[in-house]
């Protein structure tokens, strides 16, 4: 057995996948064929497919095709062109392609001047050199610590500071050539430190090592960049957040002269990406939080004030503090916040009203959009009260089939995904770059408080169309049974903890539910639903009771607010027709019994075609539907109908 | 793994690699044969090689190599 283990694909693939961006789709090879042959303009389509976590190779292919494009004078609208210089003293040829790709991930058509290795110093300098000569926009200084005279002068404090100022003259001095010769905006990296130390932790304070070299060249040079109006990509920093010993690939350096580990190329150019989209103006402005799952774990509406998860010393409810924590972070930086939930506004309040824990505050939050509408109308509603562009937004949700709905409706809105843990939310979110800027100005602080002053609550009458078309793209399937005793424990916490989505709030225990189950003469349902995201579980319940002859009451109807807006409802009552016409019923009798919690469903049977037959004082209204030529809508599913012939049998 | 098994998944490589799909490796196919194989896409070709096969060469196997033959032979005794 070796001493060492051969390292193979120990990084951590929140960085080196870009996992905050869609996965690549399977055909991509054929989507980039067929770039440019359909309904949309050729620019939109390439931002589309920049806009996966592609690696290296796609990449590089789609970097050709943009290239091709630029070269045979295809317009790329909405890209904007940028002509980027970039200046290394490693082999940067790999990385080029990737620079093309991920800046068009930004709304960006790059072009890269790439001049023959090692020759920073003749092109920034030389007046007529291929670089000046180009007129880039900016030029990147894509130089490490190998290209510094970076000599040691161990415990000698002048002769250090002597050298870090050499340094910092000879930067200074390629930012002046570049400035007099061609004008263009200069892009410097801080300098990520070698692993390697000489005495150990003692590099960082004796003068004169490499580590404490670094150390200040990085920090002067980040001070003369605050002053010279140019711009910092912090390499160093990047580096430290992948563990120095990561990013500098020692064998690949001696092959090729590979400045990092070519698994940080995707990230290396996502990163130049959003510096020159900031550069651009095109950092995005609004944080939209989801609120159930995402700012406290739990769901407000069925688990209440004391159910929900915020509290300090309970995991999970760190996880989501630390995500309030960022928001109100970001806030306080500038970006706008916003709240769209599939909740009754007034519960949505509640906790920023009640919980002694929230961070956040309702002053903090611009726009509040809690209703029942899908997050597409809600997020363009945002955007029109604040008064800024759909790729200001940056929307932050928990529920895989929101973002899948916000993505394909309003593309332009950046939506992250998320891992499982809520643990990692906050860094995700941090680790995909949306609100990179390159200058900082203390009117940016008052930002969001100026949006806020001028936003009041958003009407959102319209509907975004396409939904249904993206439902049918959800590819679902919804499974009937009859309760059994497999599923009684979920159907039991069903029917006690469900308030939003539920007409008539009864509780029963589990003596009760085994009682329906078994009673031949009740028709009883369980309904799960699944998707191309995955299975949802079991998201309705009803209970139907004979009352007199040919009518069932419906006695209990309750559904999951996860799957709203799918048109659940509509084929549950397909179902229940169905079933009933089996059984002789030829009236379904229904109810709305108000509580504090399901407004919501106050129109549920109205919804449905039933007729409203009373309404008492409390608010509580009784509905009937006949069903002979009940025909409510249909959703786009495969239905599954399983285990009622068994029922059937024992009646029999 | 056996050597058909190798060639199909270095053919996937080397199309994906020289963005050529039209190319058919055979053990005497070496450098000067293929469009754009110089030092620096070789380096390319074996890193994507060790993603695929999960293996890890070191340099001197990396700089000795003279053809796709002595390529197979290499992942054949590592994988």
């Amino acid at each position: 057995m070796a001493a060492f283990k051969e390292w193979i694909g120990t990084m951590n693939p929140l960085y080196t996948e870009l996992q905050w961006l869609p996965r690549p789709p399977q055909d991509f090879s054929a989507k980039l064929k067929a770039l440019g042959t359909g309904a949309d303009s050729l620019g939109r389509e390439i931002l589309a497919l920049a806009s996966f976590g592609l690696d290296v190779s796609q990449l590089t292919k789609l970097a050709k095709r943009i290239n091709k494009a630029r070269s045979e004078g295809n317009p790329l609208e909405p890209l904007s062109p940028f002509r980027l210089a970039v200046l290394s003293n490693a082999t940067i040829d790999f990385i080029v392609p990737a620079l093309v790709a991920s800046a068009a991930r930004y709304g960006i058509s790059l072009e890269v001047i790439h001049p023959p290795f090692d020759q920073v110093a003749q092109e920034a300098l030389t007046p007529g050199s291929f670089v000046n000569e180009s007129k880039p926009d900016a030029v990147l200084f894509a130089i490490d610590y190998r290209a510094l005279p970076l000599t040691l002068s161990i415990g000698d404090a002048d002769a250090s500071a002597a050298k870090v100022q050499g340094i910092l003259g000879y930067l200074k001095a390629m930012q002046g050539g570049i400035k007099s010769n061609c004008g263009a905006l200069c892009i410097f990296q801080t300098f990520a430190p070698p692993v390697e130390t000489l005495f150990g932790s003692l590099d960082r304070s004796v003068p004169g090592t490499i580590r404490s070299l670094l150390d200040s060249v990085n920090r002067e040079l980040a001070e003369f960049v605050a002053s010279s109006g140019d711009v910092l990509f912090d390499v160093a920093g990047l580096a430290e957040t992948l563990g120095l010993a990561n990013w500098h690939n020692t064998e690949l350096w001696n092959l090729g002269k590979f400045p990092f580990a070519d698994e940080f190329i995707p990230l290396y150019a996502d990163h130049v990406g959003r510096t020159i989209a900031a550069i651009r103006g095109k950092s995005r402005k609004v944080l939209i939080l989801d609120l159930d799952n995402t700012v406290w774990g739990g769901v407000i509406g069925d688990d209440g004030l004391e159910g929900i998860k915020i509290a300090q010393g309970d995991a999970r409810g760190e996880a989501h503090l630390a995500v309030q924590r960022m928001a109100l972070d970001l806030r306080r930086r500038g970006i706008v916040l916003a709240v769209s939930s599939k909740n009754t506004d007034e519960i949505a309040r509640t906790p920023f009203e009640k919980h002694p824990e929230m961070l956040l505050k309702l002053d903090d939050i611009a726009v509040f959009q809690a209703n029942w509408n899908d997050k597409a109308t809600n997020i363009r509603a945002i955007a029109e009260e604040l008064s800024l562009g759909l790729d200001s937004m940056v929307f932050l949700d928990d529920n895989p089939v929101e973002r899948g709905l916000v993505r394909q409706l309003l593309p332009q809105v950046a939506v992250p995904e998320l891992p499982e843990d809520p643990a990692y939310y906050a860094r995700t979110l941090a680790a995909a770059g949306y609100f990179e800027s390159v200058a900082f100005a203390a009117e940016d602080l008052k930002r969001a408080g100026f949006y806020q002053d001028n936003a009041k609550r958003a009407s959102l009458q319209k509907q975004v169309g396409g939904v249904d078309a993206y439902l049918a793209s959800l590819d679902m399937t919804i499974t009937f049974q009859p309760f059994d005793a497999t599923s009684r424990a979920r159907i039991v916490q069903l029917i006690n903890k469900s308030n939003q989505y539920n007409l008539t709030t009864r509780r029963y225990t589990d003596p009760e539910v085994t009682e329906a189950e078994n009673d031949p003469e009740v028709f009883t349902l369980q309904v799960r639903l699944a998707d191309s995201f995955g299975d949802n579980g079991m998201i309705s319940v009803v209970i139907c009771r004979p009352r007199e002859a040919g009518a069932w009451d419906i006695d209990t109807w309750l559904m999951s607010c996860r799957v709203l807006g799918r048109k659940v409802e509509h084929m549950v009552l397909r179902e229940i027709l169905e079933h009933a016409r089996a059984a002789g019923i030829h009236k379904l009798a229904g109810v709305y019994k108000p509580t504090e919690k399901n407004a919501l469903v106050v129109d549920h049977y109205v919804r449905l075609g039933f007729t409203k037959v009373a309404a008492e004082e409390s608010g509580l209204t009784r509905w009937e539907l006949l069903v002979d030529g009940a025909e409510p809508d249909s959703a786009p599913m495969r239905i599954v109908s399983i285990g009622f012939e068994a029922k059937g049998q024992t009646i029999a | 793994m056996n050597e058909d098994s190798i060639y199909a998944q270095l053919t996937d490589i080397f199309h994906d690699v020289f963005d050529d799909d039209l190319i058919v490796l055979t053990p005497q196919i070496s450098a000067k044969d293929v469009d754009g194989w110089d030092s620096l896409t070789h380096i390319r070709l074996i890193l994507t090689v060790e993603k695929v096969f999960k293996i890890k060469f070191t340099t001197s196997e990396i700089g000795k190599l003279e053809n796709v033959g002595e390529l197979v032979t290499l992942i054949k005794s590592r994988a």
